[in-house]
């Protein structure tokens, strides 16, 4: 790791106030502190967020669930009350990095194999930050980019509860990312599917929400067509394969909850 | 260079490091406890499994100055004195381990599994143990051990 | 003699307590006064010319002590590396390995070659200044795939190798084996590819050198299965130090699977390097060092073709392989694919022809040499996917060809038409329990019960076989071998009754801390805590050519074994002489020296003292208790067994569950039961691995690794694999004094075929390994 400066601040006011150019913000630093090690990032500083406590912790409400940005994967794994997503964070990287990893840190860091964007995605959640509330499906941009800006940080993530929700994975063997996540979630504005791990970024397939609109159902999916066009392709799964498995987790997901 | 003050096995320790410091280089380096390992550079091997403030955590992916004022404990602070804990116990008793490098880190992580699934299951234990590789044993001993373990361990 | 702690025991093992408390000493854990740290800088390019190398800025960064190259290294005389076993091609031409310095000059062959050692007081001051050292690279084309680099046209990557061609190598009868394919009712043809492996030690490999300037001495710690041949090798061929200033240290070792056995460039430089500066150089391999430099394995290519008689009768087999050894033949290099390889074609059964071609072709990836296994998992792949595909194409049961075709237990000694002659065997006994055991009559319905849920059901066999033991000195030295492959051992009784054993077998995982010293309580009653195995330090062990081919308990504890001999021959003498009788009449059994037919007796520990308190000693025995013996084995031991697997594909993702695993293995007598069934359990993981997940690719375009890292290369884990359920049957070798096999690679070797024998059995296809998710889905499909 190349030398950097550390600041560990102990209210959000003063981590907003030491963000400077060349700054990196430290969350549960499972992703950021593995790439500095391998040299593959050089920020001049860290700003620790790890101890700014009103960042932690799970708040339900009658119709959302808040999750504070340094609330860790374990944390939300026992005790989010949206079963989907509770699943959801119990299967990312393993105990130990669960243990770390924060919601914001994965959120924030947007890596195209993560569960969480499409959780967000999937929920229609809100990304609350220091400056604004920003909409899941304004949020996650592109390869690694979010409408993050500079000298914003994430506070919280506000998920409306579902009827009814269901994230089906497929693991990438070696590293445990997903090689496809979909992420199906019934809500009063209508069905949402969100895929991870297949394309460049998280995304919405329209496809599999028009025909789910349409007819709840496994079968329902049958008929849909899923293009490979522009799906990642690797040495672990080809673009086709990635297609073939957004159908059947999303049948998957769809029978668990119930369609 | 800033100072770090932390528990390690039960004593206050107090260190002026580089902000660069891996906890797992301070606690091998600074405090000569090499019974944490490193195995990998990608956080996934988990030979470097300690405990910090109570759960399981990989020290190779956690700046020392992140652990400013935790209790941490490795697996030479796990015996209480000559009595092993019983983690320590069922891995010799059930040929949990062959060559020995990846045992002090899946005995941490096993420890942590145990205390949060209670009397696992086999499922359970194989799963608890993802972020944990083992080249030499097949893992079967391992799931004995935690299995044996978890009986000991309980109330 | 049958005690607790004696052979056949399950002892609880001695090396564990130091391990689960966090007190193993591993190579990083070693640190020397004075040290400083190295970086080694390495080739980012497959193949290029070095145009310029400058090291002025670095050699001014803070901490800096030097900056070391391959010219350096040269000028001082340092030798290059070597590969110890010599082939002979089929036109009487030796193998071409072309000058492997132990860090580059002029030219980089793989990425990740070693180019220059940073030399600093913190590791991070050597990484920072690494960065410094400005490097010119002329890049030039690279070829990755074997069969790219023997074909025509293929970019040279030796001037002194034309055709990138080490060897062409050949064992069996071409002829007769023709004439068996030419005349056969069927023969089953099929290109078969061994997917290239990396070993993934869990430590990496590390090395501190250390050394004294005033006894002119270097103590060289290194990550070794066999420590004096890195002293040998280092000092004969590397020239660092004569052998007798030369201290090779191997502590202990955090598994090896064969990657730890060779002498790689690292340790050569830190031994080196720790002189000519005068301070002690360490140097531990990141685990992304280790993916790239790490000697890696298997990687064929084969076409086989097997001849059947209209009963299933195997008539001939003819194997033509292209194996990768990468950019360098490393260490044991050339015997691997040969030696290693051919020789165990003929597996479980009778073949009256067998003819065996293999070219090794030069690449732009790092060397490959043994890993567990090394050559006989290759082998058994052959033999074990052809005779099942044979069966197939026949409409023969698999277990029933098996059958049809096995060595029967009363044609031992077998010599097969490739050069083995095996001891002993009862492949029929074994295949009976494993079919047993897997209750393969049940078989038809729980596929049916699959199916029923949309699922594909396979059951797949593997009756391998391997030569382990190795091996008799004058043999190896006829096939190309530069060393003897014998074992020595001390055994060295102190005054006060306790024993130290000193042995040339190096553990790093295996237990001999507690197998060999049951050996010792069983065969001298001492008790087992008195017992202490001393290994890894040319500095206290006579000599030991060190733990690799399963080779420990047939090879060093048979030393073991003839150096307890002469200790009794000795003790007999002083019982002799303290009981008043004659030799003769001196029976010993289990540490006891009786005079038979009377209860006059001495104790080990009784003889023990008085050899070293020696006031009423017979004249002619010298003083003291401590035994030296060397072994030479008689012949290779054969060790072999029937695996099953039983699966269940999902067709929808291709994802392949192990429902159920069946091992039954001979290994002969079984010192310590608990410590072999470890053994066959981490074989099997290692094998399941190559046949499921784990892949090594490099990317042809760009030569760089694409696994190179846990991100990407796929290890298993715990939730990848079943649960074992592991048998032995033993009939004893008859070639040694223990009547042990070895057990160490069986697993690995096994596997794979018996994997892929399931999976191919489900889908009703073939497919290579690994059979990855994607693999098994498209074929699946019919796609």
């Amino acid at each position: 790791m190349y030398q950097f400066d550390y600041q560990r601040p102990e209210t959000l006011d003063e981590a907003v106030a030491l963000l400077k150019e060349d700054c990196k913000l430290l969350a549960g630093g499972q992703t950021l502190l593995p790439t500095m090690k391998q040299r593959l990032a050089q920020p001049e500083a860290l700003v620790d967020l790890g101890a700014i406590d009103s960042l932690r912790g799970v708040c339900p409400d009658d119709d959302k669930l808040a999750i504070g940005a340094m609330t860790t994967h374990a944390e939300v794994a026992s005790k989010a009350d949206i079963p989907a997503l509770a699943c959801l964070a119990a299967g990312i990287g393993d105990p130990q990095v669960r243990n770390r990893g924060t919601i914001g840190g994965s959120v924030a860091n947007n890596d195209p194999a993560a569960d969480y964007p499409a959780a967000l995605l999937g929920l229609n959640a809100q990304v609350t930050t220091n400056k604004r509330v920003i909409n899941a499906d304004d949020f996650f941009v592109d390869l690694f980019e979010t409408a993050l800006e500079e000298n914003e940080i994430i506070i919280n993530v506000t998920f409306p509860r579902p009827q009814a929700a269901a994230y089906v994975k497929f693991d990438n063997p070696a590293s445990r990312y997903a090689i496809v996540g979909v992420f199906v979630a019934k809500t009063g504005s209508g069905v949402r599917v969100a895929v991870t791990g297949a394309g460049p970024c998280v995304f919405r397939h329209k496809g599999l929400e028009t025909a789910l609109n349409n007819n709840f159902s496994a079968q329902a999916i049958e008929g849909v067509s899923v293009s490979a066009a522009g799906l990642n392709s690797d040495i672990h799964a080809s673009a086709d394969y990635r297609a073939n498995l957004i159908k059947v987790l999303t049948k998957r997901a769809v029978a668990q909850i119930g369609g | 260079m800033p100072t770090v003050s932390m528990t390690v096995n039960g004593k206050q320790v107090t260190a002026d490091i580089a902000p660069n410091t891996l906890l797992v280089s301070f606690l091998r380096e600074n405090l000569r406890l090499t019974g944490t390992h490193v195995g990998c550079d990608t956080s996934q091997c988990g030979a470097c499994v300690i405990h910090i403030n109570g759960e399981s955590a990989k020290s190779c992916t956690m700046l020392a100055l992140q652990a400013d004022g935790a209790e941490v404990t490795t697996i030479e602070g796990l015996a209480k004195g000559n009595d092993l804990h019983p983690m320590q116990k069922a891995f010799q008793e059930n040929h949990g381990l062959q060559c020995g490098f990846c045992t002090t880190g899946m005995i941490m992580s096993a420890v942590d599994l145990v205390k949060k699934h209670g009397k696992p299951d086999d499922a359970t234990i194989r799963k608890g143990l993802e972020g944990n590789i083992c080249r030499c044993t097949g893992y079967q001993n391992i799931v004995k051990s935690v299995k044996a373990a978890a009986q000991e361990m309980e109330g | 003699m049958g005690t607790q702690t004696g052979i056949g025991a399950s002892v609880k093992r001695k090396e564990d307590k130091r391990f689960i408390i966090g007190k193993g000493r591993y190579l990083d854990d070693i640190s020397r006064p004075g040290q400083t740290y190295g970086y080694f800088i390495r080739s980012p390019h497959a193949h290029a010319k070095i145009t310029s190398l400058d090291s002025t800025a670095a050699l001014k960064a803070p901490g800096v002590v030097a900056v070391l190259t391959g010219p350096d290294m040269q000028a001082d005389g340092i030798g290059p590396l070597i590969c110890g076993w010599g082939i002979t091609s089929k036109d009487g031409t030796p193998h071409k390995a072309p000058a492997h310095p132990a860090l580059a000059i002029g030219r980089v062959r793989y990425v990740g070659h070693q180019v220059a050692l940073v030399v600093a007081e913190t590791l991070q001051q050597a990484r920072d200044a690494a960065e410094l050292v400005e490097i010119e690279y002329e890049e030039l084309d690279h070829v990755i795939e074997v069969g790219d680099a023997l074909a025509a046209g293929a970019p040279q990557i030796h001037d002194d190798v034309p055709g990138n061609l080490s060897f062409d190598w050949e064992l069996g009868d071409r002829g007769k084996t023709d004439a068996a394919i030419g005349s056969a009712h069927h023969v089953t043809r099929m290109k078969l590819r061994n997917n290239r492996l990396i070993p993934n030690a869990m430590e990496p490999r590390a090395a501190l050198g250390d050394y004294d300037s005033g006894t002119d001495e270097i103590t060289l710690y290194t990550t070794s299965q066999n420590p004096h041949v890195h002293r040998l090798v280092l000092s004969a061929f590397n020239g660092v130090a004569p052998e007798h200033k030369l201290r090779v240290i191997a502590p202990d070792v955090g598994g090896g699977f064969g990657s730890k056995i060779f002498i790689y460039s690292e340790e050569t430089v830190c031994a080196w390097a720790t002189k000519k500066l005068n301070r002690p150089v360490k140097w531990t391999a990141e685990r992304s060092e280790s993916f790239l430099s790490d000697a890696h394995g298997r990687d064929h290519e084969t076409f086989a073709e097997m001849a059947f008689d209209a009963n299933g009768k195997i008539l001939g087999l003819k194997v033509s392989t292209k194996a990768n050894v990468g950019c360098y033949l490393s260490t044991f290099a050339s015997a691997v694919p040969t030696y290693l390889y051919g020789t165990l074609l003929s597996g479980q059964y009778t073949i009256p022809a067998i003819y065996c071609e293999v070219q090794a072709g030069f690449t732009n990836t790092a060397p490959v040499d043994a890993y567990r296994g090394a050559g006989r998992p290759e082998a058994t792949y052959v033999v074990e996917r052809m005779i099942e595909i044979g069966a197939r194409e026949m409409g023969i049961d698999p277990a029933e060809i098996r059958k049809r075709n096995f060595i029967a237990p009363d044609a031992y000694p077998y010599e097969t038409p490739v050069i083995m002659t095996y001891d002993s065997g009862n492949y029929a006994l074994a295949m009976d329990k494993a079919l047993e055991a897997i209750d393969y009559n049940g078989f038809v319905s729980r596929k049916a019960q699959s199916q029923a849920k949309g699922k594909l059901r396979g059951i797949g066999f593997s009756a391998f076989i391997e030569a382990c033991g190795i091996a008799p000195s004058a043999a190896v030295g006829s096939l190309g071998a530069g060393v003897g492959l014998w074992e020595s051992a001390q055994v060295r009784f102190n005054p006060t009754g306790s024993v130290t054993v000193f042995t040339g077998s190096h553990s790093h995982g295996q237990g001999h801390e507690t197998t060999f010293a049951q050996i010792i309580s069983d065969q001298l009653g001492v008790p087992i805590d008195q017992v202490e195995i001393s290994h890894g330090d040319t500095g206290k062990v006579p000599f030991g050519m060190g733990t690799y081919g399963s080779r420990s308990l047939a090879v060093g504890g048979s030393a073991i074994m003839k150096a307890i001999d002469k200790i009794v021959e000795k003790s007999k003498k002083i019982a002799a002489h303290t009981l008043e009788a004659s030799v003769e009449d001196i029976e010993h059994a289990g540490g006891i020296f009786k005079v038979a037919g009377t209860d006059k007796q001495m104790t080990m520990a009784e003889i023990a003292f008085s050899a070293y308190v020696p006031h009423n000693y017979p004249a002619d025995v010298e003083p003291g208790m401590d035994e030296t013996a060397f072994y030479d084995p008689l012949n290779f031991t054969f060790p072999a067994g029937t695996h099953i697997a039983e699966v269940e594909i999902d067709p929808d993702t291709g994802t392949t569950e192990i429902l159920d695993w069946v091992a039954v293995d001979d290994f002969g007598n079984v010192i310590n039961p608990m410590i072999v069934e470890g053994q066959v359990h981490g074989g099997i993981a290692q094998g399941i691995g190559q046949a499921l997940l784990e892949n090594c690719v490099y990317d042809k375009e760009s030569g760089q690794l694409l696994t190179g890292s846990y991100m990407d290369y796929c290890m298993p884990r715990a939730d990848d694999l079943p649960t074992f359920r592991v048998q032995t049957i033993n009939t004893p070798c008859t070639t040694n004094p223990l009547g042990v096999k070895g057990c160490g690679e069986a697993g690995a070797i096994s596997a794979p075929a018996a994997l892929m024998n399931a999976i191919t059995n489900a889908l009703g296809k073939e497919i290579d390994m690994p059979a990855t998710p994607e693999k098994v889905w498209r074929a699946a499909q019919g796609l």
